[in-house]
Formats: structure tokens, sequence, C-alpha cells
């Protein structure tokens, strides 16, 4: 179709060719713009010596507070007690996912990055090099399987977190409460004695800021102690009675509908609101444990005590013992087209083994066997069983989920949740569930073709 | 056009002076052609680059099924086309655009009415014009946090509603028709300033002894509105309907920063967005910008067809 434009502007008058060709070249530009894809699929092998390795290699990392207060510069300087040869720079990026995803069109993304959420698990052997078999690295590490394509590795977590709900602990003692729910009813009526019997919002939605409402689909497999809840997501109706999803938006449902919220959700504040749970002004939000760290540092700051901030697992036992999934973090991988490999390798498997980060970050170590972090203490103690979900169909639930638009892991269904609950959409609960389940699984039937 | 006019100058019988000074090497022709392309080429190349080749390759993503990072794509022909004229629910946020519709009339309405006093001589007036611009000068950003916090419990309109002894106790942006509507007000507070300073330029630009005459004549301020104001800035009216209609039907900025779309104020830019950036349809979002852009056109033509551009003749 180029061709033919160029050829007819040349037999018009010399004063349009100029024109032309300029038209021409924009489409031409057009026509060569989704780059060719080449099925690489490298390995980055762990150096053999990790004196004699060396290069330059450039980690982007979404932690941009840990980029500015110096601590990346830390952790590449203890590094290169054992690497001396290998120079490791930090990009530090706001917005991670955005830029790192247009970044990917090119073959220039770092050496060292954490996988965006948005690139399909069937496309890393195109983006990254393996890290070794999943035989291989299951046996040393978690989360594996979040990252294997046909029984290679592609990433590797630093750290991993479990959900749950951030509380304030003197708020619920005052409440009356001093053992956890378990069930979803007793959770209600806990926060009700917290309305009842202080002033805190029993409460906080996030609303506004809507990522914390898609925190809630981490109850998928905590609530039913099922490591295959993923398959079952991939495989059947997340919102069919006494699925997983369905106890979870269910229980959010109810808390809304009991007016057990902040007044005006529409208007909610994230940095405020983590001052407000350390004082008390809010006792309960559902988040991770890796929110902990960061509502112990607003207490800090708010000068009250951060062993107030408590961690409690969903409400919801099965033979009497509470669940609660591991799941992962950014998983790190090696660029395919860098050129330092082993650098970059080296790197990764330094940075999950021996830099610390997971304690730092009072977050759960990838690495089988090391000793559970200081937030979590409270869940050995209870014996809340922690598992890790097999991933095998992780890349088959998200294909459904953007196909159908339902946004599990996004906030919108959940502001309509919350919106429908507070009476700000007509509707009824099972209409909308029943809704949602039908748009997931007729999706379900064509994903994947 | 300078083409011509060399040729103009060329004609031999043009003029006395004989005919090598005037007929200029072949060189030089050549260069008095391309002078104007070579000062045309650095604005041509920035449009190409950054207006038509980008909306080109919309156009082309609009056939794929391309998501927006993987490396492999592949023609899918109209079936995102046929899609999105298959799902309905994707037209009816456009409802959503009645509430900024209704909007813009308040809007041009309050833009036409300061314009006309502030074209008078009243006191303080370049103050006045100040102060009704100024909004526009800001970022839309901006103004999306300014208002969040303005509509927020215990928020600005509360506090100045509560000094006015005025108790109320509703969240602004809770319901979908009070979120619209507030929405649509923050929009209309944005850009009244643009309205405005149209209307004030296309007023200031009928001569000054039509008034004059009017008054001798005995018209009112109302008559002098009427039959030399109104008349006198139709074309910039016209052209503020059509920006506000076009304007409404794809507005972002303020429900974006403001509520994300939540609370029944999607709007189809919005959708669009979504499609592409959380649903990682770019194909199919690509294709719902092509159709935004064809209805906002058809739109306009249509209201070109009804109230054609009459040439003004006040004198």
């Amino acid at each position: 179709m180029n061709r033919r434009t160029a050829h007819r502007t040349h037999r018009t008058k010399r004063r349009t060719t100029l024109a032309g060709t300029l038209l021409a070249t924009a489409l031409l530009a057009t026509a060569c713009t989704g780059s060719g894809g080449t099925s690489k699929g490298e390995d980055a092998q762990a150096p053999d010596d990790p004196k004699s390795v060396s290069g330059t290699i450039k980690v982007l990392t979404h932690r941009t507070d840990l980029a500015q207060d110096g601590t990346l510069k830390k952790y590449a300087a203890e590094f290169n007690k054992t690497h001396p040869k290998v120079k490791v720079e930090f990009e530090a990026l706001t917005d991670y996912e955005g830029e790192v995803k247009i970044r990917m069109n090119t073959e220039n993304y770092g050496d060292v990055l954490m996988i965006p959420a948005v690139i399909k698990k069937n496309d890393y052997p195109k983006f990254f090099a393996s890290l070794g078999t999943v035989a291989e690295r299951s046996k040393k590490y978690l989360f594996t399987d979040f990252t294997s394509v046909e029984d290679k590795v592609y990433g590797q977590s630093p750290m991993g977190a479990v959900p749950g709900f951030l509380y304030n602990k003197k708020v619920w003692k005052a409440a009356g409460i001093t053992d956890w729910p378990t069930t979803p009813a007793e959770f209600i009526d806990a926060l009700k004695a917290v309305k009842s019997k202080t002033d805190a919002v029993p409460y906080y939605t996030n609303f506004k800021d809507m990522w914390p409402l898609s925190q809630w689909t981490s109850v998928n497999g905590s609530v039913g102690c099922d490591t295959q809840a993923t398959t079952r997501l991939a495989e059947g109706n997340p919102w069919a009675k006494g699925a997983d999803l369905r106890v979870g938006d269910t229980l959010l449902y109810d808390i809304v509908r009991e007016g057990l919220i902040e007044k005006d959700p529409t208007t909610t504040n994230w940095e405020a609101s983590k001052p407000k749970l350390a004082k008390g002004d809010i006792a309960t939000m559902w988040l991770g444990s890796w929110a902990v760290v960061q509502f112990q540092a607003a207490a800090k700051k708010a000068g009250t005590n951060p062993d107030d901030i408590g961690f409690m697992p969903f409400p919801a036992q099965v033979d009497g013992t509470f669940c609660a999934t591991m799941s992962p973090d950014y998983n790190q991988a090696v660029n395919v087209n860098s050129d330092h490999k082993e650098a970059a390798r080296a790197w990764i498997d330094w940075f999950t083994d021996k830099s610390g980060y997971a304690e730092a970050n009072m977050a759960l170590s990838p690495v089988k066997g090391a000793p559970l972090p200081e937030v979590l203490k409270p869940y050995e103690k209870a014996g809340v069983k922690l598992i890790e979900l097999d991933d095998a169909q992780g890349a088959a639930v998200k294909e459904i989920d953007n196909q159908s638009e339902v946004g599990i892991n996004k906030p919108d269904y959940r502001q309509d949740l919350v919106d429908l609950a507070r009476g700000a959409k007509k509707g009824s609960l099972d209409d909308f569930l029943g809704d949602l389940g039908k748009r997931w699984t007729e999706a379900a039937k064509t994903a994947g073709s | 056009m300078t083409d011509t006019t060399t040729e103009k100058v060329a004609r031999p019988h043009s003029a006395a002076p004989p005919v090598r000074k005037t007929q200029a090497p072949r060189q030089v022709r050549l260069r008095r052609g391309l002078t104007p392309w070579l000062f045309l080429a650095a604005p041509l190349i920035l449009l190409i680059t950054f207006t038509y080749a980008p909306v080109a390759n919309m156009v082309a993503y609009s056939f794929t099924d391309w998501d927006g990072v993987s490396p492999e794509l592949s023609y899918t022909g109209a079936e995102n086309y046929a899609e999105i004229f298959t799902r309905a629910e994707l037209f009816q946020v456009f409802f959503v655009s009645g509430y900024y519709l209704a909007a813009s009339v308040v809007q041009i309405a309050a833009a036409l009415y300061f314009a006309t006093i502030l074209s008078f001589n009243v006191r303080f007036r370049n103050f006045f014009k100040g102060v009704l611009f100024f909004p526009y000068l800001i970022n839309g950003v901006a103004i999306g946090f300014v208002f969040l916090y303005f509509f927020q419990d215990g928020g600005t309109l509360d506090s100045v509603l509560r000094l006015l002894g005025v108790e109320s106790d509703r969240a602004w942006l809770g319901t979908s028709t009070s979120a619209n509507v507030s929405l649509a007000g923050v929009s209309v507070w944005r850009y009244m300033g643009l309205n405005f300073v149209l209307f004030l330029g296309a007023i200031q630009s009928i001569p000054g002894e039509l008034y004059e005459a009017a008054e001798l004549d005995g018209a009112s301020r109302w008559h002098q509105f009427r039959y030399i104001i109104a008349p006198g800035i139709r074309p910039v009216l016209s052209l503020s309907v059509i920006l506000s209609i076009s304007g409404s039907l794809s507005v972002f900025e303020i429900p974006y920063i403001m509520t994300g779309g939540a609370t029944g104020t999607e709007t189809f830019v919005i959708q669009t967005v979504k499609l592409a950036f959380q649903f990682n349809k770019t194909g199919l979002a690509s294709a719902a910008a092509v159709v935004l852009l064809l209805i906002i056109l058809a739109v306009t033509w249509v209201q070109r067809r009804l109230v054609p551009d009459d040439k003004v003749d006040l004198v």
C-alpha cells in the first residue's frame, strides 16, 4: 500500500512530491512498528567464580524510596565485597509498571529488572534469560512456579508476603475483642463492637486510592486453605457459592452495608490512613504483611507505639486452623538482551540469598527453611498454616481476567461492589456477583484459543 | 505560492527589461522553489512525527489484537470495530457526557454574561478579567487534586457552607448524580475562562461607534447586546458550542484524577484508557478511540449543517 501511494505521488506535480514523500514515510514508519519478535530462550548462568565475573549492570527497580535514602548503594557496596569486578547501577522508576512496559518494546530495559505484571507468562522467554529449571530451583526457593514457563524459571522474587488485616490492637481490645474472629459473621460482630464501644472507624476501604481494594483478591486460597485455588479460578466460577472470592467479596459487602466504614469513601487518602490507624482513629484495613513496616514507621512518626499495629488472618478456618497464602513480590529477572548475564545472575542470587532485603522489609524470605519474620510470629503462635499456591494456571487466569474485563486484580469491580453496598448503585449482591461469574466463565471458554 | 509568482515574473512580455535578467539560472530557480519547503520542513516534520504518524499508528493498531507489550501482533480485520458496535454497554458511558453537555450550556451562558459586562466600562475590569481567566491557566491535574480536598468530607466546600449557616452532611462525590454534577461543576469552573476570553475578544473587535450610534438612538444595554453584540460574536459562539460538545464527549482529566471513573463517573475516554492499560486490549482501545474521533467529526458536521456559518455584516 505504501509503495502505491509513493508511486502515485511521483506522477503529480513537483510541489506535492515532497509532501507525498513525507506522508509515505509516515505510513512506512507505521508499517514498521511492532518489532519483530525473535523467540530467544537463553540462560543466565551463575558464574563459577564470583571474583572473576565482571561488567556494569543496570538494575531497574520500583523502590524509589530505597534509591533516595542510599540503601540500594549500600547493597551494591556489600555485593562488591564478594563480586569486586561488577559495577551495579540502579535506576529507580516512580511509575515502574508504565515506564518499563514501554521500554520493553526495545532491547534497552536494564540488565536486571522486576518483571512487570503486564507481561504475559508465555512471553517470558522472549524477554528474560532463564535462571534454571523448576526442579533445580524449587528445591531451594519459594515462588518458582510464578515465573516458570515449560519447566524453566525466569524470575525470582526477593521476598514474599502474606495477606491479612492490619488492625490497631488497642482499639480492638477497647472493644472487648481479644481473639481473632474465625468466621466472617464473627468478624462483622467484632467491627460492630468497635463501632459501638470506641470512636474509631471500624474499617477503612481506601476506596479513592483504589489499589488497596484490589488487595481483597488475595483472599483467594486463604479462605478454603487450597493450594489449587488459582487453578480453580481458571476452571470454574470464582463467585460460585462458597468459592473464596465470593466469601471475601461478601464480607466486604457486608462490612460496607452495615455502615462499618468511613463516612465518605470517595475522598479517602492512603498516606493519611497510615497514621490514622496507628493512632487508633481507624481500627482495621485489609492489606498484607508487607504493609506492617510502613504502618509501624507511621506510628513512630505519629508518636504512638508501633507494637499497637497488629496483623490477623482472614476470618475463616478449615479444621480449626487459619490459612494464609504466601505470594511473591515483584520477581527479579535478567534481560535476555543483556551483555553481562553472568553478572546480572550473580546479583539476583546474591540479592535473594544474602542481601538481607527480606528481613529489612520484615517480609518472608524466599529461601526455603528461613525463619519467619517478626511480623508473622503471632501467626506461628496461633498455628496459622502458610501455603504456597500452585501458579500453573496463573497465565490462564490473567488471560481470562483481561478477556472478561472483570479485573480481579484491578479495583474497578470492587469499587462497584462498595457502591452497591452503600446504595450509590442499584442492584443486589447476588445479581452483581452472578454477572461477574457469567462474564468470567464465558471468557474462560474463549480465552487461550 | 512562490512558484506562481516566479512564473509571473518570468513571463517575457511582462516588462521591458531584458529577459536574461529576470530568467534566473536554473540553479537559482530551483533554490527559490525549494526555499519555502525548507522553511516548512521543520514544522511539517514535527507535525508528521508527533501528530499524523501516531494517529496512523493508532488506526493501524485498531485492526490488530495487540496487547501493548507483546512483540507479536496479528491482524484481525474489522473485528475490533465489530466488537465495539455489538457491545451496547460500551456506549452507555455517553450518558455521563450529558452532565458535561448541560454544564457547558451553563458555562457558555456565564462566559457570555461576564464577557458582555466586562466589555463595558466597569471598575476593576482588568482585575476581574484576570480572576475569570486564571483557572484556565492551572494544570488540570492540579485542579483535580485541589477539588478533591474541596469536596472532601469536612473539606473546603463544607466549611464554606457552614460559615453561611448551612449544615450539609452530604458526600459530594458519594452518589452517581451528585458526583457527576460536582465534576461537571469543576469543569465549568476550569473552562469558563477560555470561553470568556474568546467572547471578550470578539466583543472588543466590534467597532465602538456602533455602540455610540445605538446609544444616540436610545438603545438600552439589553438592546445593544441583542442587536449588536450577539450577532457580532456569532462565529465565535458557534465555535464555542462545537468545542464544548466535542469536549463533553471526550472528558478525561478531571474525572480520571478525582474519581478514576468510580461511582458512575466513567467517560468514554476513561473507558478507553482502562481497556488499553488495565485489560491490555490496545487493539480494541485504539478502535474505540477511532470511533470516538468519528463520532466527534460526525457531530461537528451535523452541527455545521444545522447552523451554517453565515458571514456576519454589522455595518
